[in-house]
């Protein structure tokens, strides 16, 4: 059994950690259901009553209940991943983003307190004026063009492709279109 | 009874993009710098998986758990508001290093910061639910 724990937990091949997630793909299909994450933010605000003054809120909660508890689900997976089936080492990114990122002040992996290599949380932490200020500001944009978008990374980039849709790899391309801008041209004004 | 089935997928999805790496604000910073094709190869592995593995189901036939053959509902075609929705979704997954999914998984690793993140994303969406009409789509 030891020896089962410990290959599970190392780092997985990213031909392994595709098909997997291909795998949650097909079973959710198979169960009559659609993959997308995004959906449970819409909930969230039918649940805290926004329905009442927006058509757009007034969701039949019925339909989607299996959402949320899919993403309670994945909540404990990370918790159980973190702490059963824990790398041996941080997150192994290459060293020229390593170079990259020191230049920035986020010397890798120190910047992650939690030693795994998943946030950076010299940068996000709620003692940080700077890091309170981009982590609103990133989710904001992430829910706000997520909805927009009709869907996020599992909506489109997954499930949409798969299907093989025009308007997820259109909404694709945006994703990266947003991501090399702040990336490239707006996140060095800022570091 | 059934959700307990997708709290079930919902833990392999979880335990999936933990070992993946996949909610790493440093993979995906790396991803959008082209240092490294770790990303590239889970979503294009999962993609031509998917696909292949959705072509066989429909050509079998299969039907779904409620009884419906495997659909998909497709988008009206609107280019503009494809690319500028999802560059405001871009915008947002460079700064915080995770999409939604990433965001329940890293709560779940006590990563508290995250939460903050998670309610500010409901709230951009609650925005766009309020201003949709004035939005180009």
């Amino acid at each position: 059994m030891k020896e089962v724990i410990d290959f599970i937990s190392q780092p997985w091949h990213w031909a392994v950690s595709g098909a997997m997630i291909a795998l949650t793909l097909l079973i959710l299909t198979l169960m009559g259901r659609s993959f997308g994450v995004s959906m449970t933010f819409r909930n969230a605000c039918t649940l805290a009553g926004a329905g009442k003054k927006y058509a757009f809120f007034d969701v039949d909660m019925k339909e989607e209940w299996w959402r949320m508890a899919f993403v309670l689900g994945g909540l404990v997976g990370g918790f159980l991943a973190v702490h059963f089936l824990r790398s041996p080492e941080a997150v192994a990114i290459s060293e020229a983003t390593q170079a990259h990122l020191s230049a920035w002040g986020l010397d890798y992996p120190a910047a992650d307190s939690k030693g795994l290599g998943f946030v950076p949380t010299t940068l996000f932490n709620f003692s940080s004026i700077k890091g309170i200020a981009l982590a609103v500001i990133g989710g904001f944009l992430v829910g706000f063009g997520a909805r927009y978008a009709d869907g996020c990374t599992s909506g489109h980039a997954i499930t949409g492709l798969s299907h093989l849709q025009l308007p997820s790899l259109l909404t694709v391309i945006g994703f990266f279109i947003g991501g090399l801008l702040m990336t490239h041209v707006i996140m060095p004004l800022l570091f | 009874m059934k959700n307990i089935a997708f709290f079930a997928v919902g833990i392999i999805f979880g335990i999936t993009m933990t070992k993946s790496e996949a909610i790493s604000w440093f993979r995906i910073h790396e991803m959008f710098r082209f240092e490294s094709f770790h990303m590239y190869g889970i979503i294009g592995t999962a993609v031509v998986l998917g696909a292949i593995a959705l072509v066989i189901l429909k050509r079998l036939q299969v039907k779904t758990a409620s009884g419906n053959p495997i659909s998909y509902t497709p988008m009206e075609l609107r280019p503009v508001r494809h690319i500028l929705a999802g560059s405001f979704f871009g915008l947002g997954w460079a700064i915080t290093g995770c999409c939604p999914g990433p965001m329940y998984v890293l709560l779940g690793q006590g990563y508290w910061i995250i939460g903050l993140v998670l309610l500010s994303a409901i709230l951009g969406t609650y925005t766009y639910g309020v201003i949709r009409h004035k939005l180009p789509h």
